[in-house]
């Protein structure tokens, strides 16, 4: 499932956040304290997992401290869907 | 006429029990905080200054997180009669050495001789300081000083007069030449009467704010004008709401919140990014009015915003307009609290071309403005042409503005301060027109991007991009295009690159992306990389910003 996770969200980041549909997230790519992702797509991103993995995500989870690659999200979703 | 600390003491004096803030913070209860304990937690940061020096009319800067240490800091200044002046904490996402260099250019102008920040800061804020700096007293927040007793005859604040400077309020401005607004107490305080006024506050009103204190729609809109007006205020973090629109909302519904300011994008995002779930049960009938205030505002912002909360008991009347400046204080116009706001559908092209606001016929294709409102009570306001003369009714020309409640100088910046007031008039750099009274606002002069309510300059953004190997100097622009959906500005930076291999044509834009969305206030998405000879230049040889946008928008059109 991770796996599935990973491939998932790295390809709406690209398209959705980023504009760039063909790049490719590595999966221990750095997210948020790189600036990938700024605060106002993390929203974006945590409708989207939620509603694509149907797991409930916390605002106060939305951080780079609870994740700040990939394979970290993947990690918590799905621990979570379990 | 008196001063911050007279009104503040006041209230501590006649309703020391009456809640002046609830603040929330996510993991924490809701927090109550009376005039008595605003009072008491503003005397031990005043005494903190007394005991180590810190002078009436000694600016003192701020570098905290959104909470009570801020907030009792900053009444702390007022109370001793400091100038209190806040600066952005450092987020996520930005590069230590670019908030150190904006810090260090702060300080450079400005010339504090205080700051206040954290002790885990205080290494960070320290090598940020230029040799031989003003500041004398770094202030860590966990060293404050109890008083023996408090005594509000003796506050040192008391001792400043109406025309004394209150606050510093730094407005944005390109890196290195930021400019601090300087407001004098007798200008707040007008400012806040006549705003009241326009309002018509009552003993009802709640104001419900996520804005951030470092800007002055959240400074003066919602911090200043609900403590010394005595109307009860609910404070929300600008950084949890930006993860979770939705506790404006709860916000909203909990307390029975009337009154809140937003800038436009945000009318778009709690639209689209709020879950059913996080709205279930909650009434927004008590919100009379919400002011859109601080980048263009756009009627389809409204109308999204309207069908997203109008089952949640929203009136549309609540929908309110408000055209603001820090050199105003705040509010110039406020429109939609006793009329709705006024629609202007006017011809596209005769505004385009002939700087005229003819209503629109069939027949042609139109604009929907939104006025900003009338002017409040204590501004006038006029449209002029370029050489300063008054234009009627419909014709866009500079909007300038007179009123008792102006910025005294920028401080330290009499070249700033003499170039902005001609003749007794500020020359806002806005365009705009006027209908009978309604003030509409249709661009700006200089060449700025708002984004998010952020202002940033093109050309912070093109000197990022220079630094990147591959891109050369001038030969990049930065530009901003309205996106319909988020209901704010897209930054594009257009650069030249010599190379013709794909890969290190990518190469060279994630660099791009990178150092300019941790070098500046926005996160850049949209690099276009072009070849050489691609970017028109103006025959001076310097960057023609608007035509090389149109050969972009045509190129990427199609």
């Amino acid at each position: 499932m991770k796996d599935e996770i990973i491939q998932k969200t790295g390809a709406y980041i690209a398209s959705t956040v980023l504009k760039q549909p063909n790049r490719v997230i590595k999966a221990d790519q750095l997210l948020i304290s790189s600036g990938l992702i700024d605060s106002f797509s993390l929203v974006d991103l945590a409708l989207f997992v939620e509603d694509t993995f149907n797991v409930h995500l916390d605002d106060s989870e939305l951080n780079k401290d609870v994740f700040d690659t990939l394979e970290q999200l993947a990690e918590l979703v799905a621990s979570r869907a379990a | 006429m008196s001063t911050f600390s007279d009104l503040l003491l006041d209230a501590y004096r006649d309703c020391p029990d009456k809640v002046s803030m609830t603040v929330l913070l996510t993991g924490h209860e809701d927090l109550q905080v009376t005039y008595r304990q605003l009072v008491e937690g503003a005397a031990v940061c005043a005494n903190t200054y007394e005991q180590q020096g810190v002078q009436p009319g000694e600016v003192v800067v701020l570098i905290l997180q959104h909470g009570l240490e801020l907030i009792f800091a900053y009444w702390g200044a007022i109370l001793h009669g400091a100038i209190p002046s806040i600066m952005p904490f450092l987020t996520e996402k930005l590069q230590p050495d670019r908030y150190r260099a904006d810090l260090s250019a702060l300080v450079g102008i400005t010339r504090p001789e205080c700051i206040v920040t954290y002790r885990e800061f205080e290494a960070e804020v320290k090598a940020a300081l230029p040799e031989a700096s003003s500041v004398r007293k770094l202030i860590v927040s966990d060293e404050l000083v109890q008083p023996a007793k408090i005594d509000t005859q003796t506050f040192k604040g008391l001792q400043r007069t109406e025309k004394d400077i209150v606050l510093l309020q730094h407005s944005s401005g390109t890196t290195g030449l930021q400019k601090g607004v300087a407001l004098a107490h007798g200008a707040v305080l007008n400012q806040l009467d006549s705003y009241a006024h326009a309002l018509r506050i009552n003993d009802k009103d709640v104001i419900v704010s996520w804005l951030p204190l470092y800007h002055d729609m959240g400074l003066i809109a919602g911090f200043l004008l609900p403590i010394l007006k005595r109307i009860p205020l609910v404070l929300l973090s600008p950084f949890e709401w930006v993860r979770s629109p939705a506790k404006l909302m709860q916000a909203v519904s909990k307390y029975k919140g009337t009154l809140s300011w937003l800038p436009n994008f945000a009318y778009n995002f709690c639209a689209m990014k709020t879950r059913d779930r996080d709205l279930e049960g909650i009434d927004l009938s008590s919100w009379r009015a919400i002011s859109n205030c601080s980048e263009p505002m756009r009627y389809e912002s409204h109308r999204v915003f309207l069908d997203r909360f109008q089952p949640y008991g929203l009136h549309e009347s609540a929908l309110c307009t408000c055209y603001a400046m820090a050199e105003n204080v705040f509010a110039v116009t406020q429109g939609g609290i006793e009329a709705e706001v006024m629609i202007d559908d006017i011809n596209r092209d005769a505004m385009q071309s002939k700087k005229l606001a003819v209503p629109a016929s069939v027949d042609a294709p139109s604009i929907k403005m939104v006025s900003a409102g009338r002017p409040i009570r204590n501004v006038k306001v006029k449209i002029v042409d370029e050489s300063g003369l008054d234009l009627p009714d419909r014709h866009i020309g500079e909007v300038v503005l007179q009123s008792d409640s102006m910025l005294t100088e920028y401080y330290h910046r009499p070249d700033a301060t003499e170039n902005a007031l001609k003749g007794g008039w500020y020359f806002t750099g806005d365009y705009g027109y006027m209908v009978g009274e309604e003030v509409f606002v249709a661009g700006r002069k200089k060449e700025m991007i708002i984004v998010a309510g952020k202002n940033v300059y093109p050309m912070d953004l093109e000197e990022l991009a220079m630094e990147v190997t591959g891109v050369h100097a001038g030969r990049v622009v930065a530009f901003g295009i309205f996106n319909e959906t988020t209901g704010t500005e897209d930054v594009i930076l257009v650069a030249e690159v010599d190379t013709e291999d794909q890969d290190e044509r990518d190469a060279i834009g994630d660099a791009i992306r990178q150092t300019v969305t941790r070098g500046s206030a926005v996160a850049l998405r949209h690099v276009y990389l072009v070849d050489s000879k691609w970017l028109i230049k103006t025959s001076s040889g310097k960057n023609a910003r608007t035509a090389n946008k149109e050969k972009y928008l045509s190129e990427t059109s199609n």
